[in-house]
């Protein structure tokens, strides 16, 4: 064999504390070494054409780059080489910046330790052997999971494009939190009113398949052909017959059942249509609630329903999509913000959260858009908001800044002063964060124009002084005092956190989330709406706090991944996959049993039973490998022959 | 001190990690929120308030912080620790910082001091505390003989306040008295005001 | 049952009524306190605030003297001394600090200390709600109390083991399970002053004006304490809190042993009522108790 070794410079990324020069030297030693370059930027055009030529001149098959992580490049020198001629698998990569130039001072250490990486990775391409991807068809069907405005964006683009999108949705109504904003920052625009048609659109587009008021139940497959269980919950009205004319709940004697989507600042009917623009305009029986579901006596809303659409007893059902995408938009929720017991953790009626209080300004919530203190009815005259609550506060594991707070609290307090003139707002903030298009003008505007007054600095704590109002002691770090406000209603501006479920989702998808809950996205910078699982995507804040105009970009950015994915007819595999030694192998069925993936089977050869992998489901994870007693189970380009040469090498 | 036009000049890295060390608290976790001094029940009687002190503390400068009113002034309730978003037990702060002060001879606010050595004074002689000795040695230290002169009639009258001292028998305010004495000559063998 | 108790100073002086009450209710509960033999003061604030080993090696030879008694339980009624001992206790885990403490000692502490906790949450802990609420004679029915803890009970939580340290609710419970209306009441555990009241007295005075308002707004028939200390600013030295808030409150605060001797139906005068500077005789009246004549006037 002959082998080229590139050891990359970095820049000073790597030259600052590994002698590439040595290790170049060392490495010319290694068997089966015939060049050794010391490139400045492998990555780059130049340092990729130089080894293009390299290959050539001295007829290498073979190549290790040492450099970043694979992670980072892997995928560019594979191309690299195969533009060469070579096999894309005739390829080693040792990882030394990352794992050594980054993280050790020690300029000789760092280069043993590099020249010990570049060994290893000769030793393994010298077992090394070309692999072939196999192709598959693609079923170009994409499911979204979640219809906020996130989910609505993607589906419509991929819509658009002629994709037909599966779009999953929990409540029984799409728009997300969206739907239950009276207004949009900067711009004050009614957020029904720019979110209302693109829900109709949903509703009306011939690519579009609506399952409101569902869960996704399981998912199994590989990208280009996934097949996703819904669960499609028992509303007990049959949708086929529902008008949505309402009826109903007119009639529902179940008055006062808790009105979620007014984020129980109201009541409503046991059976009801979340909102009167909801899509798809359905009513659900909220089934803890309705008399005849929990006490079997009532029946009104059957008997009145013009066109017999209730049924008591109706059961959840399942069906099956295959798709060849998932996108996931599931948004977030508020945290538990009843934690903090120095707000009154809940017990005081009128502190609520910034999403009660749009309620109470929009002219669709429980007060018709008349804003009122909920303790009284009475109109607030001195309105507190404060920010950062569940938020920047490691105190409660909560460090992260949820991003859109600043902004709509500048929002509302200016509406506060349009709905009432009289009124005085104060807002408590730690820092300003408005770095979007014309968002720090807007919080000018509403010191400026509307008198909001900004206080800077936090909220120690919120009572009732027992004749009606609320103390909020806070401070203005700014004029360095301690500072209390007498108000008549508290906002708080609470933080945001993963919708619930939002783990258990990740898991059926096979995707990481971090610590707050969020899904990771495949990197940071590069690749913000890919995941680590081929095919699934992130779009809006199920990935991290953002706020509309992000949360469309990103929509819009996944449905652009899926239709680039899409215009190919047929996907290759990656064959870093496993097979079976079929002389080794006994049939015991162990890989069978233990692979998460369904990709292994048993199959009947001259008598004897044997496993066989089902190369387009295998995700190479390599538990059979570790798992099969008679090693017969072996993984493409990491076989135990591959390994064992790699510990030889350096135990050598 | 007031004007603080050169940090570097007036930044004292010992006295930070002094603080650090004393306290358990990590300076640099502070961002300012003030929620400290938001909760703060003796913030008005304060030249500084907590965050400024907190500030102060984190950019080393050691006079500004030890001179202040407001360490003196800490009622060591610790609604401070209790709230703070950073878990920096701030109230710990305050009194690492009172310690340091007082070891200096640095204490802004005496009669609160005197107050304190009225206290324990009764306690090393007697074993435990007697509230009109105490007041009796407040006022011939602060010279504020009327000091809640208001109350006397009526914790007279209510026999709140007895006249003799409580000792503890059997030896045992020789043994508190001891502890005092130690407590002393340790200091003075440290050289730190005890 | 035998308990170790740990009286402190203010109970021998100015707080003789709470050491009544908190006597005759626990005898009444069948908790048997037995007084630490030569305890001495723990040296309250002003100990810890000159240096902190010296208010330790102050608390530990009392938990040292606790050391040599049979009982697995320290109590003691007052949140200062409460305070004092637990962190005395937990600053001798550390071997360095021990040592320093030590030195300040006749001989080195014990070892192991009997637990510390307040007579409070040894009552709960002797007898749950249900059994208090057996033993009770008169029920406070009448009555609506606004329960204030003051800063020390509940705080910092991790040594002081009292509940939530924003929303501590033991005595709530004590209260109800005697029939009052106790109020959720939000400045529980604010700060009253604590021993400002002599070198600083508009401090006390403003802080502890702040709680007697919001008391008075309430319109509660009395604000129910555990610490002798929050009882003197908020009582004795009402007179002062007035002045400074340029009000009248009139504001009975209770020792919450009497309030609960009150259900047990001890007399007025076996809770050392007569000691309380704003007389009971109106929560007597509502319970309609005799003997109003024997709590005090002003």
């Amino acid at each position: 064999m002959r082998i080229g070794v590139f050891i990359c410079h970095c820049g000073s990324n790597i030259a600052g504390t590994v002698d590439c020069t040595k290790v170049a030297e060392i490495a010319k030693k290694f068997p089966d070494v015939v060049y050794t370059a010391e490139p400045m930027y492998t990555c780059a055009e130049p340092g990729q054409t130089a080894m293009e030529d390299a290959i050539h001149e001295y007829r290498l098959d073979g190549v290790v780059v040492a450099s970043c992580s694979p992670r980072m490049h892997e995928a560019t020198f594979r191309r690299t080489v195969e533009r060469a001629g070579l096999n894309r698998y005739m390829f080693e990569m040792a990882n030394i910046r990352e794992h050594v130039s980054w993280i050790g001072k020690e300029k000789d250490a760092n280069t043993n330790k590099a020249a010990e990486l570049v060994e290893i990775a000769v030793a393994k391409l010298r077992n090394n052997r070309p692999l072939t991807a196999k192709t598959f068809d693609v079923t170009k069907k994409v499911l979204i999971a979640g219809g906020g405005v996130a989910g609505i964006q993607s589906a419509l683009d991929c819509a658009d494009g002629g994709v037909p999108v599966i779009l999953v949705e929990r409540e029984s109504t799409i728009g997300g939190k969206m739907a239950k904003l009276d207004k949009t920052f900067p711009t004050v625009d009614c957020s029904a009113c720019i979110l209302g048609p693109k829900m109709v659109d949903v509703a009306q587009h011939p690519n579009i398949t609506l399952h409101a008021y569902s869960e996704i139940e399981d998912v199994s497959g590989y990208v280009g052909n996934f097949s996703v269980k819904i669960r499609k919950l028992a509303t007990y009205v049959d949708w086929e017959k529902c008008t949505g004319c309402g009826v109903c709940s007119e009639k529902c004697p179940s008055k006062k059942t808790p009105d979620a989507f007014n984020e129980f600042t109201g009541t409503t009917t046991a059976v009801s249509i979340s909102f009167p623009q909801a899509i798809p305009k359905k009513a659900v029986i909220n089934a803890r609630h309705c008399r005849q579901l929990t006490k079997g006596k009532c029946g009104v809303c059957a008997k009145f329903c013009p066109t017999g659409a209730i049924d008591y007893a109706m059961q959840d059902s399942i069906v099956t999509e295959e798709v060849g995408c998932i996108i996931a938009a599931t948004g977030y929720d508020l945290m538990d913000w009843t934690v903090y017991r120095e707000y009154g953790g809940g017990a005081y009626p009128d502190v609520i959260t910034s999403l009660q209080y749009e309620r109470l300004l929009s002219s669709s919530g429980p007060t018709g858009g008349h804003l009122i203190r909920p303790s009284d009815g009475g109109e607030p005259q001195n309105v507190v908001f404060v920010q950062c609550v569940g938020s920047r506060d490691k105190s409660i594991g909560r460090p992260q800044c949820s991003a859109f707070c600043c902004m709509y609290t500048a929002k509302q307090a200016v509406l506060t002063k349009e709905h009432l003139p009289e009124s005085q707002s104060y807002v408590f903030y730690m820092d300003i964060r408005a770095p979007g298009k014309m968002y720090d003008e807007f919080t000018r505007r509403a010191m400026e124009e509307y008198g909001v007054e900004y206080i800077r600095g936090r909220v120690s704590a919120i009572y009732p002084d027992g004749l009606g109002q609320y103390v909020v002691m806070g401070s203005d770090t700014l004029l360095g005092e301690p500072v209390e406000i007498k108000a008549d209603l508290v906002v708080l501006a609470v933080g945001i956190e993963a919708a619930r479920g939002t783990r258990a989702l990740a898991e059926k998808l096979r995707i990481s989330y971090d610590k707050s809950g969020f899904f990771m996205e495949s990197h940071v910078k590069l690749k913000p709406v890919e995941t680590n699982t081929a095919g699934v995507f992130l779009a809006g804040v199920c990935q991290g706090a953002k706020d509309i105009p992000a949360s469309v970009a990103q929509g819009s950015a996944a449905a652009a991944k899926v239709m680039a994915l899409f215009a190919r007819d047929k996907l290759e595999n990656n064959p870093q996959i496993a097979f079976v030694d079929l002389r080794r192998c006994v049939g015991c069925g162990k890989c069978i049993r233990c692979c998460p993936f369904g990709a292994i089977k048993e199959k009947d050869i001259r008598g004897e039973t044997k496993a066989q992998v089902i190369e387009t489901v295998c995700q190479g994870c390599g538990l059979c490998t570790s798992t099969c007693p008679q090693g017969a189970a072996q993984l493409s380009h990491a076989t135990d022959n591959q390994i064992l040469a790699e510990v030889n090498a350096l135990c050598r | 001190m007031s004007n603080i036009t050169d940090i570097r000049l007036k930044r004292d890295a010992g006295f930070i990690a002094e603080v650090e060390a004393a306290s358990g608290q990590k300076l640099s976790t502070c961002y300012q929120c003030g929620n400290c001094t938001a909760g703060c029940p003796a913030g008005f009687a304060y030249d500084k308030q907590v965050n400024r002190i907190m500030r102060g503390a984190q950019l080393g400068l050691k006079d500004d912080v030890l001179n202040s009113r407001a360490i003196w002034m800490c009622l060591s309730c610790f609604t401070c620790s209790l709230r703070c978003p950073n878990n920096i037990d701030v109230a710990a702060i305050m009194e690492t910082l009172r310690h340091m002060a007082r070891k200096k001879n640095m204490v802004s606010v005496r009669k609160v001091e005197k107050f304190w050595f009225s206290f324990l004074n009764t306690v090393r002689a007697f074993g435990r505390s007697w509230e009109i000795g105490t007041m009796a040695l407040y006022m011939l230290r602060s010279l504020r003989v009327f000091t809640d002169i208001d109350l006397a009639p009526e914790a007279l009258k209510k026999q709140k306040l007895p006249f003799k001292p409580y000792v503890v028998p059997n030896g045992g305010a020789g043994a508190v008295g001891r502890i005092f004495k130690r407590y002393r000559e340790r200091a003075d063998r440290e050289g730190v005001r005890p | 049952m035998n308990y170790a108790y740990y009286p402190g100073c203010s109970t021998q002086g100015a707080s003789t009524d709470y050491e009544k009450s908190t006597r005759a209710v626990c005898a009444a509960l069948g908790m048997n306190l037995v007084e630490l033999p030569e305890w001495n003061c723990c040296g309250s604030t002003p100990a810890h605030a000159v240096d902190t080993e010296l208010s330790a090696a102050l608390c530990v030879r009392n938990l040292d003297i606790a050391a040599r008694q049979e009982s697995e339980t320290l109590l003691t009624p007052c949140p200062s001394c409460l305070s004092n001992l637990k962190h005395a206790a937990k600053r001798m885990q550390n071997p360095e600090a021990r040592a320093r403490v030590n030195e300040l000692l006749d001989n080195p502490a014990a070892s192991e200390f009997p637990a510390v906790t307040s007579v409070m949450q040894g009552m709960a802990a002797h007898l749950d709600a249900k059994e208090i609420a057996s033993r009770t004679r008169k029920s406070l029915s009448a009555l609506t109390f606004a329960p204030y803890y003051g800063c020390l009970m509940s705080r910092p939580a991790e040594i002081m083991k009292f509940g939530d340290p924003e929303n501590p609710t033991l005595m709530e419970s004590l209260l109800t399970a005697c029939s009052a209306t106790v109020l959720d009441f939000p400045l529980k555990t604010a700060c009253c002053g604590a021993s400002y009241g002599i070198p600083e007295r508009s401090m006390t005075a403003r802080l502890s004006a702040r709680i007697l308002q919001l008391a008075t707004d309430m319109k509660v028939d009395a604000i129910v304490v555990a610490c002798p200390l929050c009882q003197m600013n908020l009582d004795l030295r009402q007179p002062q809190a007035e002045k400074a808030a340029d009000t009248r409150f009139a504001m009975p605060v209770l020792y919450f042993t009497q309030a609960l001797g009150l259900a047990f139906g001890f007399s007025p005068d076996t809770l050392g009522l007569e000691k309380l500077r704003v007389s009971a005789d109106s929560l007597l009246r509502k319970l309609g108790t005799g003997a109003a004549n024997a709590a005090g006037s002003r």
